[in-house]
């Protein structure tokens, strides 16, 4: 089944719940009318506060770029005995 | 017959801790009347408990129970270990280690593709930190050049002097031709039965490369993808706007594509290569989305995939390489997962 089907369902099954409540009023008419707002909104909610968390909790990692520094000065030495040429423009800019 | 009477102790050794635990229980007074599978065998305790009451459960295996018949003489000693290799309990956990260390040395081998374009300097450190990480492991990999200006393809030979030109494959195109059709172009050379795709730049460590070797074996899995966004992994170099950006479009594509993956973006993936090029051929897009539309695609053919945390060393401080033209395709390309997948 492709995914957007999967998404229209969802959709779907919740327009028949809000519909069902629509017409038999458990709840009052005017809280039903809202529902699909409280649903965007909550669902903006939940967008927001995952951006927020995942931002918050970023794993960061400078250890490794000390580390990396460091292995790129191995690996220079190493290459550089076995005449591999690895001096260039290019690396000036980059380190 | 004389194996068999061989086999019963040593079946009884095998499944000591079974057994102990077997006569235990059928001590138990409460455990006296029931009609439980123990205790239908109960009446014979005065015979040896595991040569009677050995009770088979159904042990989940990766793997089949070898059964070379026991009653070849001359292969007596290697016919022990080959029963131990299907028997459970602990000697089987220790077989099964070492079935995957035989099967990891002898069977599997990696290829690395590692697409290049003006990557001459970085192309040599990758490549010497890789044969530096993986010592006892066959690969080979895989340098497919767009034909750089820079002379990426002289350090290539070079380095083909150095570490040997079957180590090494050179696999040049004319042209910049994009990185779907590169990763397609390294895999038809591939001679290994696992394929590593990398990134040259150096945000991708090959010290991680034994991680996933190593997931795989673990878990049989036919993808692992490094993933940035866990514990244990992470991103340097990034400021605020690039973080948010990476979070935004992370969210939404979790909220819209229920992918199953942390990390989706990410290009340090090991592929079985059978399972590469299945989903490689159902593959269209290009850049950032080609990753996604990848692992999207894999994890909707019903592809085990299992991740392992890798840290993402981002050296080209300043230039994000997320604007806003990039937004934009990024997000045709999850309206397109959204309707294709």
């Amino acid at each position: 089944m492709k995914h957007i089907l999967k998404i229209l369902t969802l959709l779907l099954a919740f327009s028949v719940i809000w519909i069902i409540l629509l017409e038999t009023s458990v709840i009052p008419r005017t809280y039903t009318w809202l529902l699909p707002v409280y649903l965007i909104v909550s669902l903006g909610c939940y967008g927001l506060l995952m951006v927020g968390v995942g931002l918050m909790l970023f794993p960061t990692c400078p250890q490794d770029a000390v580390l990396l520094q460091k292995d790129i000065i191995e690996a220079k030495e190493f290459l550089k005995d076995k005449g591999v040429d690895v001096g260039s423009d290019r690396e000036r800019t980059l380190l | 017959m004389a194996t068999e009477a061989a086999h019963g102790p040593l079946r009884c050794l095998l499944d000591g801790s079974l057994s102990a635990f077997d006569s235990d229980v059928r001590r138990r007074p409460y455990h006296r009347n029931c009609g439980c599978a123990l205790h239908r065998a109960g009446a014979c305790s005065n015979v040896l408990p595991c040569s009677s009451s050995h009770i088979s459960y159904p042990i989940h295996r990766s793997w089949s129970p070898l059964s070379i018949s026991a009653s070849d003489p001359a292969a007596s000693s290697p016919c022990v270990a080959i029963r131990l290799a299907g028997d459970p309990g602990i000697v089987g956990l220790m077989s099964k280690q070492m079935k995957e260390q035989l099967e990891r040395e002898e069977k599997n081998k990696y290829s690395i593709i590692i697409p290049t374009y003006n990557e001459r300097l970085n192309i040599a450190l990758v490549i010497y930190l890789i044969f530096k990480h993986l010592r006892d492991v066959d690969f080979e990999v895989i340098v497919v050049d767009d034909g750089s200006p820079d002379g990426t393809q002289d350090i290539v030979r070079q380095l083909q002097h150095v570490y040997g030109e079957d180590r090494i494959l050179l696999r040049a195109r004319p042209k910049k031709l994009g990185l779907g059709t590169a990763y397609y172009h390294g895999l038809k050379h591939a001679s290994g039965n696992f394929v590593i795709i990398m990134d040259a730049d150096l945000s991708h460590h090959p010290k991680y490369i034994p991680s996933f070797i190593r997931k795989q074996l673990e878990t049989g899995a036919s993808i692992v993808t490094g993933t940035r966004y866990v514990s244990g992994g992470g991103v340097h170099g990034w400021n605020l706007m690039r973080k948010l950006t990476s979070r935004g479009a992370n969210v939404l594509a979790h909220t819209l594509l229920w992918p199953g993956v942390s990390d989706l973006t990410g290009s340090f993936r090991l592929y079985r290569k059978s399972v590469l090029e299945d989903v490689i051929t159902s593959c269209v897009s290009k850049g950032y989305v080609f990753q996604m539309e990848m692992i999207v695609r894999a994890s909707r053919k019903g592809y085990h995939i299992e991740e392992v945390p890798i840290s993402f060393v981002d050296r080209v401080y300043g230039s994000s390489k997320l604007g806003g033209s990039e937004i934009m395709e990024y997000l045709k390309g999850l309206i397109y997962l959204l309707f294709t997948t």
